[in-house]
Parts: structure tokens; sequence; C-alpha cells
């Protein structure tokens, strides 16, 4: 299934499927590598984290309307995952259920995936 | 600048593309001659921002890259295209000695006389950097007789105030053509470019200039990076 603009419902029920068990997920928030290198002004933070063993209790999605879509998810041991700028959605072939955020310029900017087994090496 | 004879070229570059920019025309052109290339490609630039249009996927962004480096090989005609799989954005914090031992190893195995790679300190992404010192190190351990020629790439923006002209600057406008191919086969991650380089505008004409004229190496002295060394 190729990424499609982000479906609500269908977004919200993915969240419940995976939910109360073990599940592998990659995070990801990125500005580019040559963000500051292109322009002096702009301040390069950015994160990944991949393969991170979790289970989550509780996976909600918010926003929408003129926000960017933000999913938070609540962790069997009270901790959480939040990430916010998120626009699309697939299921690819190894059932790896994957939330991206597209930015204006059709760039990846944000990533939340989560998957049974664990992501490519 | 007529290219001297070589035994072997090594590219080592971390990114699918890295050479497409900076020199794809030379590797032509050493193929034109009838020199052997081998380019190392170490990671599968499998964390680029550009996913493609439409987009793809994280996931699947590393398979894109293979086939377009592939496509791209194919077209440089190179002798070979070596992948070696590391994590894109994650070199600099390999375990130290890895790549090194990756490089070593090509080095001992094709013996080249000319290497190509980037310039230390002067080549902005931090995949960049641990490719430059990867490589150097390696450099380093051969025997001063069997050391190639280091011919190295550096874009940061203080290039030119600290490193001066380019020693090496080879003309490759002959190569235009096959150079625009070249980088439209990395359309994931050129797709800008070629928008750019079509514009009969300003920006059109800056981007052919650059990339369609010459292409500039700076020679670097190993020597330099072991006595340098103890010091950073």
């Amino acid at each position: 299934m190729k990424l499609k603009p982000l479906d609500e419902k269908k977004v919200q029920s993915l969240l419940d499927e995976y939910k109360n068990e073990p599940v592998y997920i990659h995070v990801e928030v990125t500005n580019g590598v040559y963000a500051s290198h292109n322009n002096d002004e702009v301040f390069n933070a950015g994160t990944f984290l991949r393969n991170i063993p979790i289970t989550y209790t509780e996976g909600t999605l918010k926003g929408g309307n003129n926000f960017e879509h933000r999913v938070g998810l609540k962790l069997d041991n009270g901790g959480w995952v939040y990430v916010t700028g998120l626009s699309h959605y697939t299921v690819n072939e190894n059932d790896e259920f994957i939330l991206h955020g597209i930015d204006h310029s059709g760039k990846l900017a944000a990533a939340l995936e989560i998957s049974r087994k664990e992501f490519k090496k | 600048m007529t290219l001297k004879e070589e035994a072997h070229v090594l590219v080592v570059f971390p990114h699918p593309d890295d050479e497409a920019f900076g020199v794809s025309a030379t590797i032509m052109k050493y193929r034109d001659m009838g020199v052997p290339v081998t380019y190392a490609c170490l990671t599968y630039g499998d964390m680029g921002r550009n996913i493609g249009n439409p987009p793809s996927t994280r996931e699947d962004l590393w398979k894109i890259r293979k086939a377009e480096q592939e496509e791209a090989g194919r077209l440089m005609n190179l002798s070979e295209l070596k992948f070696y799989g590391y994590r894109d954005k994650t070199l600099e914090f390999e375990e130290k000695g890895k790549i090194k031992g990756d490089v070593l190893e090509l080095l001992h195995e094709l013996k080249p006389t000319r290497l190509i790679s980037f310039y230390p300190g002067y080549c902005v992404h931090p995949d960049h950097e641990a490719t430059a010192e990867a490589v150097l190190d390696a450099v380093a351990e051969l025997a001063p007789e069997d050391r190639p020629t280091l011919t190295l790439v550096a874009f940061d923006k203080r290039t030119y105030e600290d490193l001066g002209e380019p020693q090496i600057q080879t003309e490759v406008r002959d190569y235009t053509d096959r150079k625009m191919k070249v980088l439209s086969a990395h359309a994931s991650q050129t797709a800008q470019l070629l928008i750019d380089l079509s514009k009969d505008t300003q920006i059109g004409e800056l981007a052919r200039e650059r990339w369609f004229e010459k292409e500039n190496f700076y020679l670097y002295d190993i020597e330099d990076w072991i006595n340098n060394k103890g010091n950073k």
C-alpha cells in the first residue's frame, strides 16, 4: 500500500490494533543534515530512535484541522512516546504501520512507525 | 587538465548520489580511458529526507536509492559498485576502526593509485566527515610506497578561504549530457537540482556552471593526517 494522506478513523483503528502487545518503534524528527549549511539562521535539531521495544496501553491520534496530526502512546511502564507533525500513513507488506509527516516541500519531517517484528537493521 | 593514466581509481563515499554531483564525469573520463574505477558506497542513504515523489517510506527508501545507484553505476560504466550497508547517519558512531578496516581491506585488494573521497573538516555532513576519517586512517596504515594519491572533495563554505584553489580542476564540459543522465538516475534525491539545471535563469546558469564545467579536487598529504591526529 502506498503512502496516503492520513485518514483519522483508519489510523486510530490501526493504533488500536498494535496496542497491548510487544512492538518495535521507529521514531524520527528531522529538518535535514544540510539545514544549517543552507541557512545560517537554522538551529539544526533532530532525532531518530530505531528498533525500540515497547508495549503501549493507550494510543491516540489528535490534531488535524489547522494543525498537523500528533500521536501519543502511553506505555505499560507509565512512559510516553509523543510525535507531532504527522500527515500520511500506510501499512506495508511487512505489516509495518508507518506514519509520516511530509512537509510543504514534499520531504520527510517526522515519522512514527510501529511493527511486531524488528525493523531492518 | 588531462587525466594521468592510473592502475585503479577507488571512490569512497557514504551515500548513493555522493558521486554524482562532484566526481561522476571524472569517473566516466577514467572509464573511457580504460582505467578501472570502483565505487565503495558505505550506506544505502536510507535516512534521507527526500523520500521520492510521490513519497515512498522510510522503510522503502533504501531499495529505491540502491536501485538508483545501480543504474547510475551502469551509466558511468563503473567497473565495480560495492555497498557496505551501514545505516545512514550512523557512521561517526560506529565501532572505532570498523569502517577503516573495510577500507583497508579494499585498498589491499584493489591497490588503487588514485583515491577519491571527502576532505576532512570541509565536507559538511557528519557521514562525509566520518568517511574521510576512515579513509585517511586506512591509507595511513599502508606502507608509503603503496599509498594512492589522495584527491579529496571539499564543499564547506570555508573551503576557498582556507584551502585556496583546488589543485586538480578537471574539465568536464564534454560530459554534460552524460553527467545529467547520472544525476537524473538519482531522481529521488536530485529532483530539485534537475529543475534548477533546466532553468533559463541565473539559478540555472549557476547550477550548470557549478556542476558541468569543472570537477575540483584537493591533493592531500597523508603525513598531515598522521602528524596532526594526536592534536585532535
